[in-house]
């Protein structure tokens, strides 16, 4: 619609460059940057010049390998057994600082499974980061379904005529204004092993049967943890979201629902929940993307510990980055990352394109 | 039969009323210890955990954790921080994203569709993936100040600011927004010989108030509660620090607990306050980032 009117070269420019240039300045230059210092050996401080490696990084972080290890075994050829009965299999270096397997050298255990006498070895280059990246993608598959679930079913809560409503909608939206830092360590004091809150209160509801737990300070509770606190904080932004698509749907539909005697479940599946498509993929893809960012509340709540138990990729990289100085292994993890949040953001445009036909 | 289905009625709103409040009870309860153990000593803090009285305020009441909370860290001096590193960049974000978002969508000039989208392109690069290159940039930056020329932008309140005035999602609500203002309101004002300046600042401005509020409220969101992690590596010096980082100091050997609540109390209090006061808005300003997605 190029009319004369609108055609405006100069001032066109004029406005927006302000804007276009500070978003370059910020945030496209340190990206381009970081995708730079990912391809060599650049530190934060460092006597060496920095020199280009090619992909050496990645490969310092995606190398991985199943080796299968036999069982030891005595001179009848029998398998070995230690006093519990478990079968003794040789170390895992005997065979990654060897140097009749060179491709393997330098590689850690991440984790290992039997098969029949053998067991089966994961062995990765980097398993930090392994642990990151699995502990990121259980994140998002948790919290996907936990957020968007429970911010729909608050939102059809809300959804009803009822005099007060606003009130109980103000309060479940309540911890989406308060910052993150503070809503972590509050619950830092809610998980605590001895004085938490939780405890306490599971401890009475059951009756003093339930036994304290230290949620954030063992391997299998912590990023659960972590998982229902992040939803809890954040539940009412999507159900805010919900709530537009529920009253974007038109009355009339659901006059014709009940004229047809349908069912409280067969409006939602035949009325409601068509009319929410759109709002659906937003919500998703807008946790998801959160979700990949995790940080702060790593940060402040656990460190990425106990035992790497909540390491993420996000916090991996400024661990790297910045408190180990090592730059380009954290800016090759945050290109990995970036690379897989649009993926996430190609799928989304995919699903929402705008159909021609029907 | 009438009667009987009134009481049923009434059980039933009882038990929708009852359900909306057991969540209620859920989303409230660590704020109200929050608020309730800043006003109780360590000792009594830590045994009422074990009880209702967690969340009553009973027992030893004093405001003496706020007193040594002011004597711990310098709080007045963070708070002017925050708010003020807030306002500055809302104002100036809101200013330059609307003039951006305008050029968008109403100037017609070579290279406008490809920068929009590269520009929207960004938002999907995670702030904290390159906190670490953006240091290396401002550390570099000049500044030219009443003093002439200086170089690097560490230990300032420009490092806090300039870098947060401008992201996509803000340019992207005013181009949303904008594209549903009537064209035919700005080319008439053109034909009459208004100047674009004229335009923006007469027509589309005055009629944009819905998005100037929406695009304040969830940038002032993001800088007074969002600032932790950058201020943490740019900012050594206690001066410039805001109340995030100021945390910190409640973690020193042994956790002052009654301390860092009142702390904590401190610094959500003004937000808290400001989004009941303004809750119809903030509400409407999440609504309406998801409409049109």
């Amino acid at each position: 619609m190029a009319t004369k009117l609108t055609r405006s070269n100069g001032a066109g420019w004029a406005f927006a460059l302000p804007g276009v240039f500070l978003i370059a300045m910020f945030i496209i230059v340190p990206f381009l940057f970081g995708f730079w210092f990912s391809l060599t050996n650049q530190r934060l401080v460092s006597p060496n010049p920095t020199q280009f490696v090619g992909i050496e990084n990645y490969q310092n972080l995606l190398g991985l390998a199943v080796i299968t290890i036999e069982p030891e075994r005595d001179d009848k050829g029998q398998v070995v057994r230690d006093d519990k009965g478990e079968i003794a299999y040789p170390r895992v270096r005997t065979i990654t600082r060897s140097d009749a397997y060179p491709q393997y050298s330098g590689m850690r255990e991440w984790f290992r499974w039997q098969w029949g006498d053998n067991a089966n070895v994961v062995i990765a280059s980097d398993v930090v980061f392994m642990k990151a990246l699995a502990n990121t993608f259980i994140f998002v598959l948790f919290i996907v379904p936990l957020q968007g679930g429970g911010a729909l079913l608050l939102a059809l809560l809300i959804n009803q005529k009822l005099r007060g409503i606003n009130a109980f909608r103000t309060i479940y939206f309540m911890p989406v204004v308060i910052s993150i830092v503070v809503i972590s360590l509050l619950w830092r004091f809610i998980y605590d092993g001895s004085d938490g809150l939780l405890n306490n209160i599971l401890n009475v509801l059951s009756f003093g049967l339930f036994q304290p737990v230290d949620w954030l300070g063992r391997t299998d509770t912590a990023l659960g943890a972590i998982i229902v606190m992040s939803a809890w904080q954040a539940v009412g932004f999507h159900m805010v979201i919900w709530l537009s698509g529920l009253q974007t749907i038109p009355p009339t539909l659901y006059e014709v629902a009940a004229i047809e005697g349908a069912s409280g479940w067969q409006t939602f599946r035949y009325v409601t929940w068509p009319g929410l498509r759109n709002t659906a993929i937003l919500v998703l893809i807008v946790i998801t993307m959160q979700a990949f960012a995790l940080f702060s509340q790593i940060d402040v709540m656990t460190k990425g510990g106990p035992l790497d138990a909540t390491q993420t990729l996000v916090f991996q990289a400024v661990e790297r980055g910045y408190g180990k100085q090592d730059i380009s292994g954290g800016s090759a993890i945050s290109v990995i990352l970036f690379f897989m949040v649009l993926a996430i953001s190609l799928t989304q445009r995919f699903l929402t394109r705008e159909r021609k036909y029907g | 039969m009438a009667e009987i289905s009134s009481r049923n009625r009434g059980l039933r709103l009882f038990a929708r009323y009852l359900v909306l409040a057991l969540v209620a009870v859920v989303f409230m309860f660590p704020l109200v210890f929050m608020v309730v153990s800043s006003f109780k000593p360590d000792g009594q803090l830590l045994a009422d955990t074990s009880s209702f009285r967690a969340f009553l305020p009973v027992g030893d009441i004093s405001l003496d954790n706020y007193r040594a909370a002011f004597e711990r860290a310098p709080i007045g001096q963070f708070m002017f921080n925050s708010v003020m590193i807030t306002m500055v960049t809302v104002t100036l974000s809101i200013g330059i994203c609307s003039l951006a978002g305008f050029s968008f969508v109403f100037l017609d000039w070579s290279g406008r569709g490809v920068i929009l989208s590269i520009v929207l392109a960004t938002l999907i690069i995670p702030f904290e993936t390159i906190a670490v290159p953006l240091l290396l940039v401002v550390s570099r930056l000049p500044w030219v100040g009443l003093d002439g020329v200086e170089w690097g932008w560490l230990n300032t309140y420009r490092v806090q600011i300039v870098p947060w005035i401008v992201d996509a999602l803000t340019i992207f609500l005013f181009v949303q927004y904008f594209k549903d203002l009537p064209r035919e309101l700005i080319e008439a004002a053109r034909v009459e010989g208004a100047s674009w300046l004229q335009v923006y600042a007469r027509i589309v401005m005055p009629l944009s108030g819905p998005v100037l509020a929406t695009a304040a409220i969830l940038k002032s969101l993001k800088m007074y509660n969002e600032q932790y992690l950058w201020p943490l590596i740019v900012v050594q010096d206690e001066a410039h620090r805001p109340i995030m980082v100021g945390l910190g100091y409640f973690f020193q050997l042994n956790v002052a607990w009654g301390e860092l609540m009142a702390y904590l109390t401190l610094i959500s209090v003004p937000v808290l306050a400001f989004y009941l006061f303004m809750q119809r808005a903030f509400i409407a300003s999440i609504a309406s980032t998801g409409v049109k997605g």
